[in-house]
């Protein structure tokens, strides 16, 4: 492989200190202000708007939406009753919950393999070190969508078809987690675990006690951005799905709502209720978001 | 450490012993679920099936020829390309817009920044629905019917992916914005800079890096591309919006496994193509920061 091991994460950039925001020139500030608010409230229109429009659709009766004449930004004879209607034709809720089970499944594992692995990565001595976190970054070069056939032949075999443990067991190893939870560990002091062994810590004592608590921060960015990605597949769990009605995640749910053009509002009604979960995640863990989804870009 | 020099080599093995073990589920699941599936691929490739999949004939790397010359994952090949060529520019050049819009000191920015951040919210099937629903040639809210045209079909798919991206890129580009030293900033404006040539000058040189990577990230979401595809267009019509994904994925069946197999060793390559060249052909001519 003609690239070294850490090229493959790109973890590379080194920068300078956090700047803020560049000082506008005092004495055009004012009309600069304006000029920028306006720029910032119509892009934001636009990034709103397939939102907006798709939102007005839903609660709009379908015939009155289609008339001609009828305004695309504003709603037409509102019908709070779709979302209602598309949780129970969708079966949403036990769609979300299967969901929610096969996430933290995903999640969980890969931050227990992840954890040990790091660990033994930054703090073990032991032979092929060097090709064995290799091979390990090699798998970044092999998504699902790669491996997609030979995966399904073998979920097969193990009858895992319609299962949690055949949508979950295959993503609960992960390369990048391995990657950046050894990065945090590398970070600590190593007058730490000197003054620790010291004191007759072991390494399952002190990975416990201590490399995981003041790797915290690092973890808990990348079990958000894993959360997130488990929440959002599709097409695995397309493929191992073959009794939808009982199985379906709810990213798969949402397909079954696409059949028809006329039924376009509950459609959209089902992708926002999709989309809750991770919305008050984004509201609730905003920083830790956009840490794990900057890690590779910027170091800082 | 003295009194730990005599039982060293008994340590080591310890140690060792204990990275098999921290390694072990890792390793266990990499090799059932990455590395053999990659050899099964490799190998399916040079086997052509019956109908019930049994009976494996091998034909060595004469089905590998067949596939890749084929018009079928050509045409594969070339939506997937095509896909990249929609999303990726777009999703750099509007990912910087709203990073440089949205970096600067004013009241209520965060309420911006969080805004612009928003689509990451959304997963691929969300914002597949509802770029289905905008562009539907029935109902659809923008009156278009380019999901029916051969041409435009892919492109009116991509617009969902633009637009999902929206949030990813200009939280990266933000985040690189963010590193660019403020004094080198007043220095140029100092040495009669505008904002123009500040930009192109210093800004873009500095956050190159983060440039290319969000350039890699998005590249192979659009070679990945598979729900958006399934969702708003079906492939069609006619199959001119089928990228190689979409075509893996129609390769289940037994007797399809072998050209379903060898698609994917293609697919396996180009994105390990594109990945390498970006490093190497970008490498040099981006500036990494000291």
């Amino acid at each position: 492989m003609g690239i070294e091991a850490e090229e493959l994460v790109p973890g590379v950039v080194v920068a300078g200190p956090r700047s803020e925001a560049p000082p506008e020139a005092p004495n055009r500030s004012w009309l600069a202000a304006v000029g920028w608010y306006v720029l910032l409230i119509g892009l934001s229109l636009l990034v709103l708007l397939p939102v907006w429009l798709t939102l007005m659709r839903a609660l709009s009766t379908p015939a009155a939406a289609v008339k001609p004449g009828a305004s695309p930004f504003l709603p037409h004879e509102v019908q709070w009753g779709v979302f209602r209607r598309a949780i129970d034709q969708g079966n949403l809720w036990a769609a979300l919950g299967r969901s929610m089970v096969v996430t933290i499944l995903i999640t969980g594992g890969q931050l227990v393999t992840s954890v040990l692995a790091a660990y033994a990565f930054a703090y073990l001595r032991f032979p092929f070190k060097r090709v064995i976190f290799a091979l390990f970054m090699a798998t970044l070069l092999l998504p699902i969508e790669v491996t997609l056939l030979p995966n399904l032949h073998t979920v097969r075999d193990l009858d895992w078809f319609n299962s949690y443990q055949g949508m979950a067991v295959p993503f609960m190893a992960t390369a990048l987690g391995t990657f950046l939870i050894r990065q945090g560990f590398l970070g600590v002091p190593s007058e730490i675990r000197d003054a620790t062994r010291l004191e007759g810590y072991g390494h399952w004592s002190y990975l416990w006690k201590f490399a995981v608590p003041l790797t915290r921060p690092v973890i808990a960015s990348f079990t958000v951005i894993s959360f997130l990605a488990a929440y959002n597949q599709y097409l695995w769990p397309r493929a191992v799905v073959t009794d939808s009605n009982n199985w379906s995640t709810i990213q798969i749910a949402l397909r079954d709502l696409t059949t028809t053009p006329e039924t376009s509002n509950i459609a959209v009604a089902g992708a926002l209720v999709a989309a809750i979960p991770i919305v008050v995640l984004l509201i609730l863990f905003s920083r830790q978001i956009v840490q794990g989804l900057t890690a590779g870009a910027v170091k800082g | 450490m003295a009194e730990r020099e005599t039982p060293a080599r008994a340590s080591r093995l310890a140690e060792t012993g204990m990275a098999a073990l921290f390694l072990a589920p890792s390793i266990i699941l990499f090799a059932l679920f990455f590395f053999y599936p990659f050899e099964q691929l490799v190998l399916r490739g040079l086997y052509r099936n019956n109908a019930q999949g049994t009976n494996l004939r091998y034909v060595g790397w004469s089905q590998y020829k067949d596939v890749l010359t084929g018009d079928d994952f050509r045409a594969g090949l070339v939506h997937s390309l095509q896909y990249v060529l929609y999303t990726v520019p777009a999703g750099l050049i509007l990912g910087t817009l709203l990073a440089v819009a949205a970096h600067r000191k004013l009241r209520g920015i965060r309420i911006f920044q969080t805004i612009f951040s928003s689509t990451v919210a959304t997963s691929v099937a969300v914002a597949s629905v509802l770029f289905y629903v905008l562009l539907n040639s029935q109902t659809g809210v923008l009156k278009v019917d380019w999901l029916n045209d051969p041409n435009l079909a892919l492109f009116g798919v991509s617009l969902s992916s633009i637009w999902q991206n929206l949030g990813l890129s200009f939280i990266i580009v933000l985040a690189g914005l963010q590193t660019v030293p403020t004094e080198l900033m007043e220095a140029a404006t100092l040495d009669g800079y505008g904002p123009v040539r500040r930009f192109f000058r210093i800004t873009l040189p500095l956050i190159s890096p983060v440039l290319l990577f969000l350039t890699v990230v998005l590249v192979i979401f659009a070679l990945q591309a598979f729900a958006q595809i399934e969702l708003i267009s079906r492939g069609g019509p006619a199959g001119h919006s089928e990228t190689l994904v979409y075509k893996i994925f129609q390769h289940q069946t037994p007797d399809q496994l072998g050209v379903g197999s060898v698609m994917a060793v293609g697919l396996f390559v180009v994105t390990f193509i594109v990945t390498l060249a970006q490093f190497l052909l970008l490498d040099r001519r981006v500036h990494y920061g000291d």
